[in-house]
């Protein structure tokens, strides 16, 4: 038994849909300051192993702790920040870029107050960080999706969380949004965030990820490979069918051995 | 206009739609936000039947149509947890219900119930008694109040579910807040709008608003001042051309979304301009 708690464990973990194992006997431990890129391709069940992780996805075997509380009774939640790919209520009911950003100091215990000033200077600075504040009483919808990408990053940023979760955050972007984004999760890494990144495409990231975890289709155990950078050809094999980012031409995997 | 306020049942009915005109669109707000815009519709149809039930057991129509409304919301939000494809048909079902148990009830009602379930439908200048004011004043207070401890949950939740409960927010009960917030409005427009439109004074202001609007905030504030406009125009016009007040509130309002629709091409133009 280690004295500091892993931020993230994950024990003999298993998630069916239908019957259907999607992930199998997964095993994870998530130390402070790690940066993780978690692969695999489609339906390997990336997506499933981060909602899991974060209480969002109804586990079948096996148990998830959160700086070493059982999820069902984890309650710190805002040392955990989520960057979604898009916000879906945005683009129903027109939403300005700082009530987005300021929506991620939103929570049940600050309820009987208004925002503070702290928040809102956070809030404020995040926005300079990803240098959207001239931007900030746009509507949200009206950004570029690079532009909205950074936004919801200045989001995570602002709630100063210890664990920051992105849902392929560079799908989609032009060169440019992506080398910004690998410039902003650089300055999180020296800050000492834990940074769980999923995603197709590790290749504008690599130099900054720390560890590795591969996951793929199998009967007995989801995690294909669990290591530093660069993942191994030989676990790789179905990485580069599913490239969706536009990003450059440098094969999406470099060998061990190369 | 003078005319008008000389009439008790008149600055009853104009003070009863300038509650609805404020609360209606605020709710709403958070309804077109989460695509759930046609929930005070299924809702008002739910408490038709607490208003039939009440012409047949001889109770008060608020508090059995708002008992009614809040037991719809409860099971709404459960039909849409449970499933979510079947949801869509489970819902149809409820509502059907709502309108067929309503009008049923009230035919076997005794006296003329059948007749006045009228008023309920589309709203009536005469209807609003000096004991619903308090009523309504109530639940609108408690709905303000609601909003201002819960409002920002219930934005971040319709901002997007996942994030907010990965925030700590308790979602499945923002959400069942939500219907029932849903719920109180109905019961609050029923008597001057009707429950067949009282969903619209919901919407329509909000849909105008966000023509022109940029942010939540202004959004729903923009709403509320359509809202509170069309009920009180919607309510002296009826007056005068004596039509159920409901439908002209209603047009009032769409005519609102009109201007706001072609208001908002130059807007639009000047704002890419800057861009």
């Amino acid at each position: 038994m280690q004295l500091t708690p892993a931020v993230i464990e994950v024990e003999r973990l298993c998630v069916e849909f239908d019957g259907e194992h999607v992930l199998e006997d997964v095993n994870l431990r998530i130390e402070s300051g790690e940066v993780i890129a978690l692969l695999g391709p489609n339906g390997s069940g990336k997506s499933t192993l981060v909602r899991a992780m974060l209480g969002l996805q109804p586990i079948d075997h096996g148990r998830v702790s959160l700086f070493g509380t059982p999820l069902r009774r984890f309650k710190q939640w805002q040392r955990i920040a989520l960057v979604p790919q898009r916000l879906p209520g945005a683009s129903s009911i027109p939403v300005s870029v700082w009530e987005t950003v300021l929506s991620g100091a939103i929570s049940p215990r600050t309820r009987w107050r208004p925002f503070s000033k702290s928040e809102k200077n956070a809030a404020t600075q995040a926005l300079k960080d990803v240098d959207l504040w001239d931007r900030r009483h746009s509507r949200l919808d009206a950004l570029s999706g690079g532009q909205q990408r950074r936004v919801l990053v200045a989001r995570a940023l602002a709630s100063s969380a210890d664990i920051i979760v992105m849902d392929e955050p560079t799908a989609g972007l032009d060169a440019a949004n992506v080398a910004a984004l690998a410039r902003l999760l650089g300055e999180l890494k020296a800050k000492g965030s834990t940074i769980i990144v999923v995603t197709h495409e590790i290749d504008a990231i690599e130099s900054l990820v720390t560890r590795a975890i591969v996951l793929g289709p199998s009967t007995h155990h989801s995690v294909q490979y669990d290591g530093p950078p660069p993942v191994p050809n030989s676990f790789a094999h179905d990485h580069h069918h599913h490239h969706d980012a536009v990003i450059d031409e440098a094969p999406p995997v470099i060998g061990m051995d190369s | 206009m003078s005319m008008i306020w000389d009439f008790d049942f008149m600055r009853r009915a104009l003070l009863a739609a300038a509650l609805v005109g404020l609360i209606a669109p605020l709710i709403g707000v958070f309804l077109v936000q989460r695509r759930l815009a046609l929930l005070g519709d299924g809702m008002g149809h739910v408490a038709l039947t607490g208003v039939g039930l009440a012409f047949l057991l001889g109770t008060a129509p608020i508090p059995t149509a708002m008992a009614t409304a809040a037991l719809g919301a409860f099971l709404i939000e459960f039909i849409r947890n449970r499933s979510r494809t079947a949801g869509d048909v489970a819902l149809a079902l409820l509502f059907y219900g709502g309108i067929a148990g309503g009008v049923l009830f009230a035919s076997l009602a005794p006296g003329k119930a059948a007749s006045s379930l009228n008023s309920y439908l589309f709203g009536s200048l005469s209807t609003v008694a000096s004991g619903d004011l308090w009523a309504l004043g109530a639940l609108v207070v408690t709905v303000l109040l609601v909003l201002l401890f819960f409002g920002r949950e219930l934005f971040a939740v319709s901002l997007d579910p996942d994030i907010a409960q990965v925030q700590g927010i308790k979602v499945r009960a923002m959400s069942t807040l939500m219907a029932i917030l849903a719920a109180i409005v109905v019961v609050v427009g029923m008597r001057v709008v009707g429950l067949l439109l009282v969903s619209a004074i919901m919407i329509v202001p909000v849909a105008a608003a966000q023509q022109v609007t940029r942010s939540f905030r202004a959004t729903a504030a923009l709403a509320v001042v359509i809202g509170v406009v069309a009920s009180i125009t919607g309510l002296v016009g009826s007056f005068y051309v004596e039509a159920p007040p409901g439908p002209a509130i209603v047009i009032i309002a769409l005519a609102g979304f009109a201007v706001m629709a072609i208001a908002a091409v130059p807007i639009r133009r000047r704002r890419r301009e800057h861009a």
